[in-house]
């Protein structure tokens, strides 16, 4: 390699202005969704009070990453992964119930959720298994081990009824993606949930029958081509039997208040004041904003209290309205801006972990990020996940904080890395 | 990797596309669409009420006739939080089953109005500081607070009106949206014609609410509130003291009676009867009583002194008499023939015996039929008019001048025009100028076709004690008159010819047929009727001014079913008169008002 070999490169600057951006924008917001009034006084009993603490905290955890050797997180990957399952398992049985979901260890006055750091574990670990020199990605066994590491926290999550924050490790499957897993699967994955959709608005029996139509239509045009029309008849059938599968998991597998959510989050439940009702709020704050925005600590709906769970899943809401269209594209913007970065870092790695592990971080901030503003503006359905370093809790922002430095570490170590698997 | 790294770009497209997704829903959301902000202000702002005192209304004299006293209404705000509604505690206070209150919330929700619905309506005082107590662990409700009208005199019914809640009709005909549900308004009688003056104008204080309706901080620093101003005092025309007086007069005879100031217009008394006592029509009892009044045969709700039009009968032949004077058709001097009526071929028009030939004021003093029907045809038929239609029109003229005939334009509603027919009637009835005097003359003595409402005989009779104008009769006394009350009607006769016809009116009551109610150092001047009813026995009618020199006060008196104008309302009119001018003294004559007090004329005994 070139004689930069051993040379020291330094933490990269813009990520790090961008993420700091991003902790003061989220904690203005938190400021003032949560009473804070135009005369600061800082008062730790209240939750932007508490939010200092954790950012604090969670530069502290951040630097303190910078300590630990870099070959530690590599050589202990499945070891945090194993632990975070285990903590995922135990809480199922050890956790204080919230909000229906049996997912956060409480100590005394602190709450720990484990699932969010368990995205953390499941990044190392995922890494360190692709990047593996033996691992042969076309092999069965490589698949189900991947699989296994992404499915195993998802089952825990769910077991504790908080189907929301287990949808986000499905966002690894983008870091598989980019590492060499056939498109073929996410556009199968895409055309799944469309037939989902499909038959919660139509019905099983009227897809059946469209699809039955559909397919005749076909054969009448290709009759002469048997092998085709084989495939395309397959194609139908496995099509109906999916549906069925869908129609029959929803309508016996699932529980009554979880149907519904789903049904008000397609639009096929009007439910105003209801399941519907944080959407319904959220929207009206957030449509409130106009284009400017209403200005800071002028939000009605925001000082009302209107938006349930504002300044944690819902703490958009205070930006759109605030802030207006040209705020909430300013954070916008900010994230894409962080995400192009990290997608570079990631590029730019030698060690093929840190390129798996810095798309496993841009994986779920991005779908953290993508799912938790098209909730606000029910463009996707409720799940309580937080908005990355917005949403007011110590547990996601450690952990969001954590996994970002993490990169910046492993990133500012790159020049050290003699990636001995190329 | 080349391949790996195209799905860099690919993911890096990817993740453009979906912010720029994003950002285009909340463009939508957020510049396009404008019904979010609409429903953030109305959930997130609650203007709080400050609801100012409605004026009070005054006599003449300054004295109260009605002032105000709180009502209490519990109200609910939208949307409404179940989550946080302690049912079990709410109907521990309200004291109503779960189902009611469920069944109150549901009604109020259907009916609110800017995120308002009404609870219960009309706290009593127990409830209200009952509720009051414990209503701060349910922030979503609040106590509203309003007048209700209170009678300080019970009296004039018609006159005052009254005050309700304002209905979904009157709401969507409110173009300045001053109105809210459950709010009231003035809805008949002075209440409803000086609304905007009495109601003031209420104060709003808007305040930031979170999502359980409690109150945060005033909005904007309130910057947008509005101060309330206290209704203004009405001070009406009406004398208690002969206002009172009227009804009970009146008291179980069918009629009414108004008393006008001729200088003025300013309306001294009008009494209705059957009636009502106002406070009957209070907030707080017009559920109770209105359709019962609504209802009832005897029509209490009717104002039968502008409202019900009668033929003015011989009070009419003042109007004739200074017609033809003031044609000059006949003098002073001039006498026609009677021979115990009129007779034209086989029309007789039948008169009282009394001594023969009258000259015009002795026809007013003996009410002389004949005098009339020949007067009447000299008025029409008049070499300078081509066809009888022009002599028509230029008879029908004086009258509207005098205010006959069509509305007069006072404040309060419900005023009939009545009725003088117009020439085109006659041409249909008759022909294209195919009639004359003889096919009309029973209007000449004030019947037939013609209908008078008590407002417009007492404005005639003000008229006459004016020497030939008027004010359009009016309740409204002092600074806020509307310059249309102080505007001069002239009638277009000459004030000379009053003379006569007024001396005529003067020997009614010393020689004619008022003599027997002629009140000793009171200068009445007056003039019986009889309205011909064919339903029954004919009315009763009578209008008087008083003195003959400078007049305090004309009045007309109808009183149905009574027979003639001297048995009933002659007597009336002159105790009213009497009063109006001696005020406190007792009347010189005890038994006629004592009789007038206690009689009652119904279908079974119509007069003695
Ligand atoms: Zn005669």
């Amino acid at each position: 390699m070139s004689e930069k070999i051993y040379g020291q490169s330094r933490v990269d600057g813009i990520t790090l202005l961008l993420y700091f951006v991003l902790v003061i924008f989220g904690f203005l917001a938190i400021y003032s969704s949560s009473h804070g009034t135009e005369q600061f006084h800082l008062d730790f009993s209240t939750q932007y009070g508490k939010q200092i603490i954790w950012i604090a905290v969670s530069v502290v955890v951040g630097a303190a990453l910078f300590l630990i050797d870099v070959r530690f997180f590599e050589v202990f990957s499945y070891a945090f992964f194993g632990f975070w399952m285990l903590l995922l398992f135990l809480v199922i049985f050890f956790g204080v119930e919230v909000n229906g979901a049996r997912s956060w260890f409480a100590i005394g006055s602190f709450r720990l959720q484990p699932a969010e750091f368990a995205k953390f574990g499941v990044a190392l670990a995922l890494s360190r298994y692709v990047s593996d020199i033996d691992t042969d990605m076309k092999s069965l066994r490589y698949q189900l081990i991947t699989a296994a590491i992404i499915m195993t926290p998802i089952a825990l999550i769910v077991l504790q009824g908080d189907a929301g924050s287990g949808l986000v490790f499905f966002s690894f499957i983008l870091v598989l993606y980019r590492e060499g897993l056939s498109g073929n699967v996410l556009i199968l994955g895409i055309a799944a949930v469309i037939i989902a959709v499909l038959t919660f608005n139509f019905g099983f029996v009227v897809l059946v029958a469209a699809l039955v139509i559909l397919a005749g239509i076909i054969t009448a045009f290709i009759y002469t081509n048997t092998s085709m029309l084989k495939w395309v008849w397959i194609l139908a059938l496995t099509c109906i039997g999916y549906s069925k599968g869908v129609d029959f998991a929803f309508n016996h597998l699932l529980q009554e208040h979880q149907q519904k959510r789903i049904l008000v989050m397609l639009g096929l439940l009007d439910d105003p004041q209801g399941l519907g009702y944080n959407v319904n709020q959220s929207k009206i704050a957030i449509g409130s904003g106009g284009f400017w925005g209403k200005g800071y600590l002028q939000g009605t709906q925001t000082k009302g209290d209107f938006v349930p769970e504002q300044h944690t899943d819902f703490i958009f809401t205070s930006i759109g309205e605030e802030f207006g269209w040209v705020g909430s594209t300013v954070v916008i913007v900010v994230f894409v801006l962080l995400f192009m970065r990290i997608s570079m870092l990631a590029e730019r790695q030698r060690s093929k972990f840190s390129r798996v592990y810095a798309y496993c971080v841009l994986s779920v901030l991005f779908f953290h990020f993508l799912i938790n503003i098209a909730m606000t503006i029910n463009l996707a359905p409720v799940i309580g996940i937080p908005l990355p370093f917005f949403s007011y809790g110590g547990s996601s922002l450690i952990s969001f904080t954590a996994l970002l430095f993490l990169l910046l570490r492993l990133d500012a170590n790159r020049e050290n890395e003699l990636d001995s698997y190329y | 990797m080349t391949h790996n790294q195209n799905r860099s770009t690919i993911i890096r497209i990817a993740i453009v596309f979906f912010a720029l997704i994003l950002i285009s829903k909340l463009f939508y959301l957020q510049v396009i669409s404008d019904k979010y902000a609409e429903k953030a202000a109305s959930l997130s702002i609650r203007a709080v009420i400050e609801f100012p005192d409605r004026g009070l209304i005054t006599d003449r004299n300054n004295e109260i006739i009605v002032f105000n006293e709180d009502a209490h209404d519990l109200v609910v705000h939208f949307p409404f939080n179940k989550k946080e509604f302690d049912l079990d505690e709410f109907c521990r206070l309200v004291r109503f089953s779960k189902n009611e209150v469920e069944e109150r919330l549901a009604n109020a929700r259907s009916s609110r109005y800017n995120g308002k619905g009404l609870f219960i309506k009309n706290l009593s005082a127990t409830e209200f500081a009952r509720i009051q107590e414990g209503l701060f662990q349910f922030p979503q409700f609040s106590i509203e607070s309003r007048s209700d009208r209170k009678y300080k005199h019970n009296i004039a019914a018609h006159t005052l009106g009254y005050v309700a809640e304002i209905s979904r009709r009157e709401l969507e005909r409110d173009k300045k949206e001053y109105y809210d549900i459950g709010e009231n308004i003035g809805k008949s009688g002075l209440e409803r014609h000086y609304e905007e003056l009495l109601r003031g104008v209420k104060g709003k204080k808007y305040y930031l609410k979170d999502n359980t309706g409690k109150l945060k901080e005033r909005y904007e620093n309130g910057k947008n509130d509005t101060k309330a101003a206290v209704g203004k005092q009405l001070m009406t025309s009406l004398d208690v003291l002969i206002q009172e007086y009227g009804e009970k007069l009146m008291a179980g005879k069918t009629g009414s009676v108004v008393a006008i100031e001729p200088s003025t217009g300013e309306i001294l008394a009008m009494v209705t009867s059957p009636g009502y006592k106002p406070d009957m029509f209070a907030i707080k009892n017009l559920g109770k009583n209105y359709s019962k009044l609504a209802s009832d045969p005897e029509k209490p709700l009717l104002n039968r002194a502008t409202s019900s039009v009668y033929p003015p009968g011989s009070t009419f032949k003042v109007a004739m008499a200074l017609i033809a004077l003031q044609e000059e058709v006949i003098t002073p001097n001039t006498r026609f023939s009677c021979s115990n009526g009129f007779h034209l071929g086989g029309l007789t028009v039948r008169c009282h015996s009394h001594a023969s030939m009258p000259n015009v004021q002795y026809s007013i003093q003996t009410s002389c039929n004949a005098f009339y029907c020949n007067a009447y045809r000299e008025i029409l038929h008049q070499d300078k008019f081509k066809t009888i239609e022009e002599g028509y029109n230029n008879w029908r003229g004086y009258l509207v001048r005098m205010g006959l005939g069509s509305t007069l334009g006072t404040d309060i509603s419900s005023e009939k025009p009545g009725n003088v027919p117009n020439a085109a009637y006659f041409h249909r009835i008759h022909g294209e100028n195919k009639w004359n005097y003889a096919r009309i003359i029973s209007m000449s003595i004030g019947q037939g076709e013609l209908l008078l409402s008590p407002m417009q005989m007492a404005n005639m009779s003000a008229m006459v004690a004016n020497r030939g104008y008027y004010y359009t009769p009016h309740f409204i006394r002092g600074e806020n008159i509307p310059n249309d009350f102080t505007e001069k009607h002239e009638t277009g006769i000459d004030a000379k010819h009053f003379t006569t016809v007024i001396d005529g009116m003067r020997a009614v009551m010393t020689n004619g047929t008022g003599a027997y109610v002629q009140i000793p150092g009171i200068e009445i001047c007056g003039k019986t009727g009889t309205a011909q009813n064919p339903h029954g026995e004919n009315h009763s009618i009578f209008i008087a001014f008083a003195p003959k020199d400078n007049p305090k006060i004309a009045i007309a008196t109808v009183v149905e079913n009574a027979g003639y104008g001297a048995t009933w309302a002659a007597p009336i009119c002159t105790l009213m008169i009497e009063k109006y001018i001696n005020r406190d003294s007792v009347s010189q004559r005890p038994a006629l008002e004592n009789k007038m007090f206690t009689s009652a004329i119904t279908d079974k005994t119509k007069h003695e």
